[in-house]
């Protein structure tokens, strides 16, 4: 399948001509037409039970006219054609209400796109029959623990267009399942989650007997003071909190000066074992391999060995600096640029099970939560362990401990990373999903212990 | 849209439910931004949809669509009833609700200047001026400032002949300026970070807001705070500015009193509360000075949680949650109720729009004014750390151990200012914090905050939550452990 039921490209073309007969009813000719429509459904439980259960289906369009140096965008949910002229000439009056911006790009030229099919039959026909059943077998193992299980199944398909006067139309189509379990017990909890376009992939009971084992193995947590440890960060915990910098690789956030990446052009901030691609075309990522403008993606050495590589551009920044556009723009206008989406951290050739045999003393982490940030150059960010924090000892699990908090630099991190793991597609609730490995890091900096 | 409520009720009933609402919801958005001396983003957005809920063999379904045919609301209907029929499969007990009134009703948020009636070029224009103001500052590299208004009408219908049709119109607007000099980025906000100050106000808040006059000051402290002392570690006497406060009542009580939470509801997620039910009526949650109501009523001020009629058709209540420093309320819905032996709901089932379910949500949850004046809220010690506006938030899955970071931070002696510091945070245990509370200043110092941003539920929702307080001084905080 590479065009979804919900918005197909002769819809998407149709739409464009009444957009763009609108707009030249109204003496304008620039015109770029954005068009998403989404069918999601997500069945939730907890105590054992399901307890709240949804499904919704809606579309919208987004309008941006260009006169003379200006743009301004009008969105709806309507497509009627009265509400096609209406969001048409709406776009146009609070465009021409603009002072003109000289570094305004014209619209793009098509360019080719590649093929990117992750739309899935199997998670398109999901039911909340299916949900259901997949959750009851869920429960029921963790409830053959003694633990409580929360969590959620949740199964979705979304399809986007671009089109502009220019000739440009891009179409992106795909679909999500995710499932996502937490088994409470007592004194302690675990936590599994997984994601995948295609739901077949998502081995629901493995996830529950993985999160029911974290809950019980982590009963009884020992109260360890704060301080600097070595921990094994499993790959959720890396994604959420080495998620966080991500948006720094914007070369307007560094032209912003708002970026740790700022004034640190090409230098080696991190250790040699660290090189971070933004890669969409990786088989495990997912998203639309074209960027809010319709510009492809690039494939992007973001560190390679530790250096500062590439950025992300927009056309706008790309002109500014002199280079390329790299396929990272968000939707105009905007303040902030560009950013990059699919992240690739390289991974080693260490396990999790080989990063605990080696560790003398140290930490394991199932799960991050609360990160923010303390300081955006130093990048040190904030944040709990959550749902499976263990104590290494002797190159064994020796049982839970309480929760920590951390304030740790990322920059320190990614020089303190002693072994990684093979890369999987990873999900947290902190950042966007991410193909990333697992991570033992040392010296990392726990400043206090909370009370459970 | 009365009609479209009815009609997709209708659709759910003929279907044999126990018990159905509907919410139609238009709404109508402007966002403005401006950065260094630029238009940013100026888009204007309008949507309509409805929400259908059910209660079918004890369990709730729920589907949302924008497709308003009669087709539409038909398949929505159907859909909503269907998977309240699939829960079935893992259910455990039957969902009761407590008893509810009917109402017909219409409401509409007092909004004395339309702020859809004032020009975007308008909106422009003083965010330009206020950007060139910040930009004047030497050391400035980056000034930003925003507008947004929404105004949302929501008519809800309900099964038991409830027709409640409201109106709100929310407006917010504030601008930063950051600096960035030898590997130091500084920001600073006003009237508060997450841009600015929200109400459920009209443009009249953009007004009172008095923005271009503050904008030298704010520009010129974005710039000292380079050449200011690093804030110091360790315990000290704190006083936190009403915005800051208003952050701190948020996660550290009004999280915790969300009762949903408190019984599991969001344990995957949002996590739970270590308010466990045994505390109820027990808990000395804060000194004697601590007093916190959850008020949606409008006589608690036009708050991000102000309203006639909550998601559920439940009237706006005002509930005492802690009471001269003793726990002694919940927020609660029509289902949770009966957990803590109340016979009504209290009113605080929100949602995130026609596509979402209502959840327990923080409506205004303040911190009563005291009886102090400034100058005894900052003269009551000999010396302490004065820190305002919000730059980071952290709080654990319990509600228990937290840590904030503010823009900048002053040391105080004698109740005078003498020198600047940055880079402050402070971190606690949210009971240990409260029943550390030694002042509150008076309600000529208290404002009602609107926080924008805050995320529950899953799939996640993103809810306006108001919370009023004024200067406070707290004793013995663990201050700078972020820095350690």
């Amino acid at each position: 399948m590479n065009e979804s039921e919900l918005l197909t490209r002769a819809r998407s073309e149709k739409i464009f001509g009444s957009v763009q007969k609108a707009a030249r009813a109204q003496g304008v000719p620039d015109i770029e037409v954005m068009i998403a429509a989404g069918s999601s459904a997500l069945t939730r439980f907890a105590n054992n039970t399901i307890h709240q259960n949804v499904a919704e289906r809606g579309a919208y369009i987004s309008v941006r006219a260009l006169i003379d140096g200006r743009t301004a965008r009008a969105n709806s949910n309507r497509f009627d054609p009265e509400s096609l002229r209406r969001v048409t000439q709406e776009a146009i009056a609070i465009t021409r209400l603009q002072a003109p911006d000289p570094d305004l790009l014209p619209l793009p030229r098509p360019q080719p796109v590649a093929n990117v099919h992750r739309l899935f039959t199997s998670t398109a026909a999901a039911t909340p029959a299916t949900r259901a059943g997949a959750v009851r077998d869920a429960i029921a193992i963790v409830e053959s623990g003694s633990l409580t299980a929360a969590g959620i199944y949740s199964t979705n398909q979304s399809a986007f267009a671009i089109l502009n006067s220019a000739g440009l139309f891009d179409y992106y189509c795909e679909t999500m399942a995710q499932f996502s379990i937490t088994a409470i017990g007592a004194d302690s909890s675990g936590w599994a989650k997984e994601s995948s376009c295609d739901v077949s992939a998502l081995d629901t009971q493995a996830l529950a007997r993985r999160a029911s084992d974290k809950a019980s193995a982590s009963a009884q947590p020992a109260d360890l003071p704060a301080g600097r440890y070595t921990v094994i960060l499993e790959p959720a915990a890396v994604l959420d909190l080495v998620g966080q910098m991500m948006a720094d690789f914007s070369a307007t956030a560094v032209e912003d000066g708002r970026s740790f990446l700022a004034g640190r052009p090409h230098e080696k901030l991190f250790g040699e074992n660290i090189s971070i691609a933004d890669d969409v075309y990786y088989p495990a990522q997912s998203g639309a391999p074209f960027d809010g403008e319709g510009v492809p993606r690039k494939r992007l050495a973001l560190v390679e060995g530790g250096v500062v590589g590439q950025l992300a551009y927009s056309r706008q920044a790309a002109r500014k600096a002199g280079t390329e556009p790299t396929g990272h723009g968000l939707p105009l206008p905007n303040e902030y640029g560009e950013a990059p989406a699919n992240i690739v951290i390289a991974g080693g050739d260490s396990t999790v099970d080989q990063m605990i045999a080696s560790t003398r003393r140290g930490l394991l982490v199932t799960r991050l939560w609360y990160i923010r940030e303390v300081d955006p150059y130093q990048k040190i960010m904030t944040g709990m362990t959550r749902d499976g924090t263990f104590l290494i000892e002797g190159g064994q699990i020796a049982g839970g401990v309480r929760n920590f908090r951390f304030n740790q630099s990322l920059v320190e991190l990614l020089c303190n990373v002693e072994a990684l793991s093979a890369p999987v597609r990873a999900s947290g609730e902190e950042a966007v999903d991410m193909v990333i490995p697992a991570m033992k890091v040392n010296e990392f900096h726990f400043t206090e212990v909370t009370k459970f | 849209m009365k009609a479209l409520a009815q009609n997709a009720l209708d659709a759910a009933v003929r279907r044999g439910i126990s018990y159905a609402d509907v919410r139609v919801i238009e709404d109508r958005e402007r966002h403005v931004s401006t950065k260094n001396g630029k238009a940013g983003d100026v888009s204007i957005s309008s949507s309509i949809g409805l929400g259908v809920r059910v209660l079918d063999r004890g369990c709730w379904g729920f589907a949302a669509t924008d497709d308003l045919t009669p087709d539409g609301l038909e398949a929505a209907a159907g859909l909503a009833v269907e998977i309240a029929r699939a829960s079935a499969v893992a259910k455990k007990h039957d969902i009761e609700l407590a008893p509810e009134d009917r109402y017909i009703a219409d409401w509409e948020a007092p909004c004395r200047i339309d702020p859809f009636s004032i020009s975007i070029d308008q909106n422009l224009d003083l965010l330009l001026a206020i950007d060139a103001e910040l930009r004047r500052e030497p050391g400035v590299t980056l000034a930003e400032a925003s507008m947004n208004f929404t105004l949302t009408r929501q008519v809800f219908a309900s099964s038991i002949g409830s027709v409640i049709d409201q109106t709100r119109c929310v407006t917010g607007a504030g601008f930063a300026a950051l600096s960035y000099k030898d590997n130091e980025i500084q920001k600073r906000s006003y009237p508060n970070s997450f841009g600015g100050q929200h109400q459920l106000k009209g443009y009249e808040l953009v007004e009172e807001l008095d923005l271009l006059s503050h904008a030298p000051r704010i520009a010129e402290e974005a710039v000292a705070l380079h050449s200011a002392d690093q804030c110091p570690e360790g315990a000290f006497h704190l006083i936190l500015d009403s915005s800051q406060l208003a952050l701190q009542i948020h996660e550290s009580v009004g999280h915790p009193i969300e009762l949903d939470r408190v019984l599991g509801s969001e344990a995957n997620y949002a996590g739970m509360s270590f308010l466990t039910l045994d505390k109820l009526g027990k808990l000395r949650y804060g000194s004697g000075l601590v007093n916190v109501v959850c008020d949606a009523r409008a006589e608690h001020g036009p708050g991000l949680g102000t309203f006639a009629f909550d998601d559920e058709g439940v009237p706006a209540h005002g509930t005492d949650i802690i009471r001269s420093g003793l726990f002694v309320g919940y927020m609660t819905s029509r289902e949770t109720a009966s957990a803590v032996g109340e016979r009504r709901s209290n009113g605080t089932m929100r949602a995130d729009g026609w596509a979402r379910i209502p959840l327990i949500r923080m409506t205004n949850v303040s911190l009563k004014p005291g009886a102090q004046s400034l100058e005894e809220v900052f003269g009551g010690a000999d010396h302490a750390i004065y820190m305002e506006t919000n730059k980071s938030w952290s709080i654990d899955d319990k509600r228990y151990n937290f840590q904030f970071g503010c823009e900048i931070a002053w040391e105080i002696r004698n109740g005078k200012r003498v020198r600047m510091l940055k880079n402050p945070s402070y971190s606690g245990i949210s009971t240990e914090f409260w029943n550390s509370c030694a002042a509150i200043a008076g309600p000529q110092y208290w404002t009602l905050w609107g926080t924008p941003n805050c995320g529950k539920g899953q799939p996640e929702q993103v809810m306006g939550t108001g919370h009023g307080a004024s200067p406070s001084r707290f004793s013995n905080v663990k201050i700078g452990s972020a820095y350690e």
